[in-house]
Formats: structure tokens, C-alpha cells, sequence
């Protein structure tokens, strides 16, 4: 029997593994120095072990080292990259386009800029998750100045089609960020090929430590961006603030080795979700949120009709899964993101998202299906809603009492 | 084994120990995020909600006042971008010593149509008291004068300043960075007095890099400057660094606790080091203002300083010249500059900076053994130079 | 989210789940809330000729506290008169659970549903005289 809870929230955070963990005692340790310190060995040790990790992160998306900048998360390095060439490149238009099923960092940080004058558009989805090309291209104007779309989404795992995109925005001079926070070890990226400018990172997705990311900046053709953080004028001026070494030893470390074991370790995560979403399938009024194929191989996203998500999760408290996005599900409301690929709410609420990872075991799986089972069985027998549509009552026809 | 002393606590001092055995199980199997819901995720909460609590004691102030960040500079930026926001643009005064990472964001006021006073400090580098008083009375919206500086080490009398700020109805806020953890801090006392926002960092005490804070007087509102998700009541998002929060935590109690066992050694030694450095014929720096104990700052009259600093390296001895932060900048130390220090004078400044906690405390044989270096290092040089003319 | 103790022994073991057979004498139905908000509650209750509940069963799609709350008022409701039912109010509900305040909507839902069912038990008493 496997350890309790099991953790099937690896989008939300992952361990990070002993081997980075390892790499990261040293720099808690003896080697303690500033990174910008100039003056001493404890300066240039740190400071090369940050060149060493910079060498990581770019080499697993195929970027120069010298186009990656720390920053303390994703989050972070999203508001650095919007607001960054947001202003930087005001002068040439004011507007800006985004997907609706963004993550919060980019939506918010998106609604921050209206606020300071700039006009945003938020583009809807296909019931897919997926966006459509012709409905983006459609949207684009000559004012145009920025666009944001995720490379693969936090809650259904899609795997948006960057690269279409990147070249819809290049021929018009637009600057295309992708948020990569949920992409990187999932999928191959090649910063050579893709036509993206601004890309961000995160190393606590990938088996690195929290509180660090970094944000990629193209130099060829080269993308300028107003700093967001002042001071001693660290990373080339673009993020001031003394590097957190163990942090930045730790990301490298994680990103060198997803570059490493990406293809094995996903071809082994497949046949697991594989094996969740079939041993699955034949619980009734099932269905899977977002593209059956166009995803990463970690994520399984499915709503139990009829089942409310908050008693979903209590019930089936051996799993340590989300309903909704980590970051939202502290509100009661429904994920906006399956709202925004036309679920209707009932379905919204009763999504349950189970991301598999680097330490998930069939056993886990197994005894993860087998407890599905059992608790959406129970929870149906009190469903007033699974009754009325035993008895074969449309539920959208019914009047709510609302209160 | 080549194993240098560390003399440069004011730039990064080396992790507690016990620290970092707090922070171990948030490195391995503790590892959820604190926004989740399950067991994992609780778990974090709870170790945040603790380290929280940990740091407002420290401190003197209330875990609701505390907003984490990644460290000094960002708490420093959240307070001058985040408050400014918040006002039609006016007037800023900062004092001319302080960090870049608040000199920098103030400066980046002035394209927002604020102005921007640096208030002129004394010889020792103290912010001068009239001359502040006459900005005062130009009523500024935002006033940001450091608790020590990190160079000088120099204490100011923030609960005067900021009663003054509080006057003229000036919101005050003090980069207290280099005080933590060398001298007590009350937040509740310094904001009776009119301080209403305190930056904190934890490097510089035995905690981890990458964390720090601010602490907020619960009535000042602030606009975030990394939005997406909320977190720290919305004034700060991102997923929570939990090791490095958990770390910054027990890093304060453990700073205070032993806050005044140090300071009488670290005077010790600071005495030493004086005597010696005097009898060196070195020039001292604001030797005669109220100051950290664990902050030396001289210059070699005849020496530039970047080259004393190598030989030191190479002789063994950690030094910085000038901060840390901006050693990149080839510039004199703005800090010598403001207190009239002439440009080249100011290039052959040395900071030494102690450590007297428990892991890493230095001692009087460091102190003596760095005493006849410099002075061995100091002829080489004047040989090497008169050999060159 | 931490539920009370209360909370969590309701939802473990829910008291009175299920529905009466649809013909069943003397038996109203209350149905309050709506898929969309996140909770749905139907609570039925089974007066005698004396007008006293004899029974009560429930079925509930929401959150844990949505399905404590109902399965609490299908106990307290048993062996009262309707009148008496209806003076149970949301508040002594989200007391006896130590609801914490995100989750008091759940016991006014709780306590619209007794009134629902009791709307329901009146009306048919009102047809029936006619």
C-alpha cells in the first residue's frame, strides 16, 4: 500500500529532487559568498556557480546564457517580461492580447496595465483549450504591441501552438511572451526555432527549489524591457537584488537534469496517466477537460458530473490533487479556466485535476482509481442532481430555486 | 588547506547552522505549496504562518505586518513604487547614503512627475538635522532614511526623523537591512514614532539568500508590484518560498537572541581593530558617530583601495571595497562621497565587517593576524609603487 | 480549508440519506440552491395526520459543510411539528457545526430547505382541503 496522502498535485509544486537538493547543501554551507561581491573568493565562487546554472536553464530551451535573467519565480519574471516591454515599447501602440485561461500572473498583471492606460484583449478559447489561430490573427491590430500566451496551461495541461503564433507576431513586429512555467521537462523547447521573445521559468515545477525562476530575453532581434526592480544594478540592469545562489545552483541543476531524462521520464509518466484515465472511464457522466492529445503527458484533468468538487476532495483525501488552480482554489469560485472553455458550471465544480510526476508510482495509481471509484459511488448516492438524471430529468430545464 | 577569514558579513554572512537544519525538511519531503488545500499544502501553510510569526517577534511588530519578498531590494522598491501609487506625484526625500535599491526606485519616481530631494548627511555621515528639518518643512509625501548603513555602518536617529516626517504628515520608511539582528528593533516603538514601513533582509544574519521583508504599518495602503494570485494579502504574489521563509524565521529569533551577548564582543574587537588600524596611520571613517558595533571602514592614504583588497584576497583575508552591491561600479563609494570624502580618498576604502554570532563569530587572533597582513601588505605595495615612479 | 470535528463525523457518516418512494403518503419535498452556485439541497420530510415529522431524508450535491448541515436538519427535524421545524434557524446550525463564516451560506441553504419542504407540506395540506 502506498504512503498517504498521495501526491497528484505536481503542477502545483514539485519535490525537489535529492539530487538538486544535493547541489544546493554547498552554497547554504561553506560556500556562502555574494555573488556581486568582486573583491574576494567567496564573490567569484558564488558568482561562477551562477554562471553555471545560467549554462543549464539556457541550454534546456537551446538559449544563449547570456539571454536568461534570475528573478524570484515565474510569477515575478511574468510581470517583469508584460510591464517590462509594455512600457518599453508604449510609444509604438497600446495594445495588448492574452488568452482568458492565462495563469493569474499574466491575467492580473494584464489588468494592471489597463489600468495604467493600455487596452488588453482576452481571447476565448476553443472547447479544446486550445486557441484559435485565425481568431488570434483576427484580433491582432496595428497598435498591437505585445501578446501572452502560455506554452502549456496549469490546469488542463494543453499545449498551446506557440510557434504558429510566434510567427503571426514577428511578421508585424509584435512581441510575443510565452509563459513556460508549467512547459519546461514536459515538452522540447527550442528558443533557436521559436519565434518567442520573452519566456518564463520556473525551477519549483520542474524538481528545482521555490523562489526561484528566470525570465529569457532574445538578443537576436533584440527585445529591450524596462526594469522592474531597482538598485545595484545586478543582472545587466534588467533585475537588481543580491542572487540567491543556492536557488539559481539549484534551478541549473533542476533544468540540466529534465534536458537529460525529459524523454524517458515522460514516456513513463504517459503510460501512467494512461492508465489513470482508462481504469477511470467507465465511472458514468465522465468527462476530460481540454484536448484529448494536444497535452502534456502529466495532466489529467476530468470533471465527475454531479459531484461537487469541494466534498470530491474531502472524500478523497489519500490524494493530494486540486480542484481549480492551486493558486485560486482558496475562493470558492469555479476554475475560471474551465468556465472558459464552456463548461458549465456544475461540470466546472465537480473537476478534479491530477498531475503525475516524477515519483508517481502505479501503485499509487492503482490505489488512486480504486478509491475514485468508491468515493464518486457514495457521493452520487447523495447527489440529488445524479437522481433527477437517473430519473431522466434535462437538469437545464429545471427552474433553481436561487438563494 | 587555504582557508580564508571572512570579513565581510555586511555583504552576505554564512548560514546558521541551525538554520539550515530548519530548513532541510522544506528542501525534501515537506515541499507543497502553501496555496493548496490537501495535507501538503496545509503543512506549508502552517510552517509560513510560524516563520511569520517568528520575524514580526524579532522585530517588535504583528504577524499581519510582515509581507515576505525575495530580500532587501525588493522590500525597498515595494515600498517606494507600491506607496507612491498610491499619491498624486509630489515630493520623495531619500538620504544620500542609502542603497541603490532605494536610490534607484526613487530616482524612477521622477519620470512619474515626482521630485526627488537627497537629504545631505554630515561628515560622519549622519543625515544632518537641519538641513533635514528644511525639507521638512517642503512637506514631503514619502521619506526614506536607512536604520545603519551598510558601508559606514552608521546609525541614524530614525525615531527623531521620522517624528519630524510624521509632522508634516510624510509617510517614513526606514531600510533597516543591516540593523537586524545588531541592534534591537521595535517596530511598535518606531512606529509610535512615525516609521511606518521597515525593510528586512535575511543573508545578512545566519538566514538564506533570496528572503526578506517588509514590514507595514497595517494603515499605509500599498499597491503590489508583482501581481498574479494574491498571495501576502495581495500586496505580493507568488508561490511562497517556504525553506528560505522558514529559514528567514528561526534566523531572527535565533539573531535576537543573541543580539546582546555579541555586542559587547564585537566592540572588542572593533576596539582592537581601530588601535591597530590608527597605529597604522589609516584613515577612519565615521569613527566618531553613534555606529553597528561590527562595522570598520577605513582608507590607506597612499594605497587605491581595489588593489589593497586583492592582496588581502590573495593574503587571505575577506574585505569588500565599498558595498558590496556596487563593487561592479568602478565609481568612489557615493556613501564617502556624500560625506564629503574627495574622490580619491574615497577609491582606497576597505570595509571590514564582523560577524559575532555563534557560527561563525570572528575573533582577536583574526583580528591581530589581519593587522600585521595589512601592514606587510601595505610595504610591499609603497615598494611596488615607488619602483614604479 | 479545516472542517470542525462536527463537520467532518456529518459528512463521514451522513444520517438519512435518500428519497422516499415518490408516492409515499404524507411525504414534501424541499428543494433549494442551484448547480451553479456550487450546492443543491433536497430535504423531504414526512408529517403524520398529528402534523408531526415522522422522517426525514435528504440528498445533497455541495461542499462537506452543505451535506453536514442537511443531514443535521434531518435529525433535529425528526419528531417535531412542522411549526417547531420551522423555528430552527441557520445560526443555531452553523453553532452545533462550528461552520466557519466562508461556510454559513451552507446552513441558511439548510435552513431554506426545511422551509421549502414545509411550504411544500402546507400547500398540499391547503389542495387537500379545498
Amino acid at each position: 500500500m502506498p504512503n498517504l496522502p498521495i501526491y497528484l498535485d505536481y503542477s502545483a509544486t514539485t519535490p525537489i529532487d535529492p539530487r538538486v537538493a544535493e547541489k544546493m547543501i554547498p552554497y547554504l554551507t561553506e560556500k556562502f559568498g555574494n555573488p556581486a561581491s568582486r573583491s574576494h573568493h567567496f564573490g567569484w565562487e558564488a558568482e561562477s556557480a551562477v554562471d553555471a546554472a545560467r549554462e543549464e536553464v539556457a541550454k534546456l530551451v537551446n538559449a544563449d546564457a547570456k539571454e536568461i535573467v534570475w528573478t524570484s519565480g515565474a510569477t515575478e519574471s511574468n510581470n517583469l517580461a508584460l510591464k517590462g516591454a509594455a512600457h518599453f515599447y508604449s510609444g509604438k501602440g497600446r495594445h495588448l492580447i492574452t488568452l482568458k485561461t492565462e495563469h493569474k500572473a499574466v491575467l492580473d498583471t494584464f489588468r494592471e496595465l489597463e489600468r495604467q492606460g493600455f487596452e488588453a484583449t482576452y481571447l476565448d478559447v476553443q472547447e479544446d483549450g486550445l486557441v484559435d489561430l485565425a481568431a488570434f490573427k483576427a484580433a491582432l491590430r496595428p497598435d498591437t504591441i505585445l501578446a501572452s500566451v502560455m506554452l502549456v496551461n496549469n490546469e488542463i495541461g494543453v499545449i498551446q501552438p506557440i510557434a504558429e503564433i510566434g510567427e503571426l507576431c514577428r511578421e508585424r513586429g509584435i512581441i510575443f511572451h510565452v509563459d513556460a512555467a508549467q512547459a519546461t521537462g514536459k515538452l522540447p523547447i527550442d528558443l533557436a526555432q521559436l519565434k518567442v521573445d520573452l519566456m518564463s521559468f520556473s525551477a519549483h515545477k520542474t524538481y528545482g527549489p521555490k523562489g526561484i525562476g528566470a525570465l529569457y530575453i532574445r538578443r537576436k532581434p533584440r527585445v529591450r524591457l524596462e526594469a522592474q526592480m531597482h538598485g545595484g544594478g545586478h543582472e545587466r540592469g534588467f533585475r537588481s537584488g543580491t542572487l540567491a545562489t543556492h536557488q539559481i545552483v539549484g534551478m541549473g541543476e533542476a533544468f540540466r537534469l529534465a534536458r537529460l531524462e525529459m524523454d524517458s521520464e515522460n514516456a513513463r509518466i504517459r503510460v501512467l496517466r494512461d492508465r489513470l484515465h482508462k481504469g477511470l472511464s467507465d465511472i458514468e457522466a465522465l468527462y476530460l477537460n481540454g484536448h484529448p492529445t494536444q497535452r502534456v503527458p502529466h495532466n489529467l484533468n476530468l470533471s465527475f458530473a454531479y459531484v461537487e468538487g469541494e466534498s470530491m476532495l474531502m472524500a478523497i483525501k489519500d490524494l493530494a490533487v486540486s480542484s481549480g488552480s492551486a493558486c485560486t482554489s482558496a475562493s470558492l469560485e469555479p476554475s475560471y479556466v474551465l468556465r472558459a472553455l464552456g463548461r458549465e458550471d456544475e461540470l466546472a465544480h465537480s473537476s478534479i485535476r491530477f498531475t503525475l510526476g516524477r515519483f508517481t508510482t502505479e501503485a499509487e495509481i492503482d490505489y488512486a482509481i480504486a478509491l475514485l471509484h468508491q468515493k464518486i459511488g457514495k457521493l452520487r448516492e447523495l447527489s440529488p442532481l445524479w437522481e433527477m438524471v437517473q430519473e431522466g430529468v434535462d437538469l437545464s430545464t429545471v427552474q433553481w430555486a436561487a438563494h | 588547506m587555504f582557508n580564508p577569514v571572512y570579513f565581510d558579513h555586511n555583504a552576505s554572512s554564512p548560514l546558521d547552522p541551525a538554520v539550515l537544519c530548519a530548513m532541510l525538511p522544506y528542501l525534501s519531503e515537506q515541499f507543497g505549496n502553501a496555496s493548496s488545500r490537501h495535507e501538503y499544502g496545509r503543512a506549508a501553510r502552517r510552517a509560513l504562518d510560524e516563520a511569520r510569526e517568528q520575524v514580526a517577534q524579532a522585530v517588535g511588530a504583528q504577524p499581519s505586518e510582515i509581507v515576505f519578498t525575495s530580500g532587501g531590494s525588493e522590500a525597498n522598491n515595494l515600498f517606494i513604487k507600491g506607496v507612491s501609487a498610491t499619491y498624486k506625484p509630489g515630493l520623495l526625500a531619500v538620504s544620500a547614503i542609502e542603497h541603490p535599491c532605494v536610490i534607484k526606485p526613487a530616482e524612477q519616481l521622477l519620470k512619474r512627475g515626482w521630485m526627488l530631494r537627497q537629504l545631505p548627511v554630515d561628515r560622519s555621515g549622519r543625515v544632518e538635522p537641519n538641513q533635514y528639518q528644511a525639507v521638512m518643512a517642503q512637506r514631503p509625501q514619502l521619506v526614506s532614511v536607512m536604520y545603519a548603513n551598510n558601508e559606514t555602518g552608521v546609525l541614524q536617529a530614525v525615531e527623531t526623523l521620522a517624528s519630524a516626517a510624521k509632522a508634516v504628515g510624510a509617510v517614513f520608511h526606514t531600510d533597516a537591512v543591516q540593523a537586524l539582528g545588531k541592534v534591537a528593533l521595535d517596530f511598535r516603538q518606531l512606529n509610535a514614532a512615525g516609521v511606518q514601513a521597515m525593510s528586512l533582509s535575511a543573508h545578512k544574519i545566519g538566514g538564506p539568500k533570496g528572503i526578506g521583508a517588509l514590514v507595514l504599518d497595517k494603515r499605509l495602503s500599498l499597491e503590489a508590484q508583482i501581481a498574479g494570485g494574491g498571495h501576502e494579502r495581495g500586496l505580493r504574489s507568488g508561490t511562497e518560498n517556504i525553506a528560505a521563509i522558514v529559514g528567514f524565521g528561526l534566523a531572527c529569533q535565533r539573531a535576537t537572541e543573541q543580539l546582546s551577548a555579541q555586542a559587547q564582543h564585537l566592540l572588542t574587537l572593533r576596539q582592537q581593530l581601530e588601535s591597530g588600524l590608527d597605529k597604522l596611520g589609516m584613515i577612519l571613517f565615521s569613527q566618531d558617530a553613534e555606529r553597528l558595533p561590527n562595522t570598520v571602514y577605513f582608507a590607506c592614504p597612499d594605497i587605491e583601495g581595489e588593489t589593497l583588497v586583492a592582496q588581502l584576497d590573495r593574503a587571505g583575508f575577506a574585505v569588500a571595497s565599498g558595498a558590496a552591491c556596487s563593487s561592479a561600479n568602478p565609481e568612489p563609494s557615493h556613501v564617502l562621497r556624500a560625506m564629503g570624502v574627495a574622490a580619491e580618498q574615497a577609491r582606497g576604502a576597505v570595509r571590514i565587517s564582523l560577524s559575532g554570532q555563534a557560527h561563525c563569530a570572528n575573533n582577536a587572533a583574526q583580528i591581530e593576524q589581519f593587522l600585521s597582513t595589512l601592514s606587510a601588505t601595505r610595504l610591499k605595495l609603497q615598494r611596488l609603487n615607488a619602483m614604479a615612479v | 480549508m479545516a472542517y470542525s470535528a462536527q463537520v467532518l463525523e456529518h459528512y463521514e457518516n451522513p444520517r438519512n440519506v435518500g428519497s422516499f418512494a415518490k408516492d409515499e403518503e404524507g411525504v414534501s419535498t424541499g428543494m433549494v440552491g442551484a448547480p451553479a452556485c456550487g450546492d443543491v439541497m433536497k430535504l423531504q420530510i414526512k408529517v403524520n395526520k398529528e402534523g408531526i415529522i415522522e422522517d426525514a431524508k435528504f440528498k445533497t450535491y455541495g461542499c462537506g459543510s452543505a451535506i453536514a448541515s442537511s443531514s443535521l436538519v434531518t435529525e433535529w427535524v425528526k419528531g417535531k411539528t412542522v411549526e417547531q421545524a420551522l423555528a430552527i434557524k441557520n445560526t443555531q446550525i452553523a453553532e452545533e457545526l462550528a461552520l466557519p463564516p466562508v461556510k454559513i451560506h451552507c446552513s441558511i441553504l439548510a435552513e431554506d430547505a426545511i422551509k421549502a419542504a414545509v411550504d411544500a407540506y402546507k400547500k398540499k395540506q391547503t389542495a387537500s382541503a379545498a
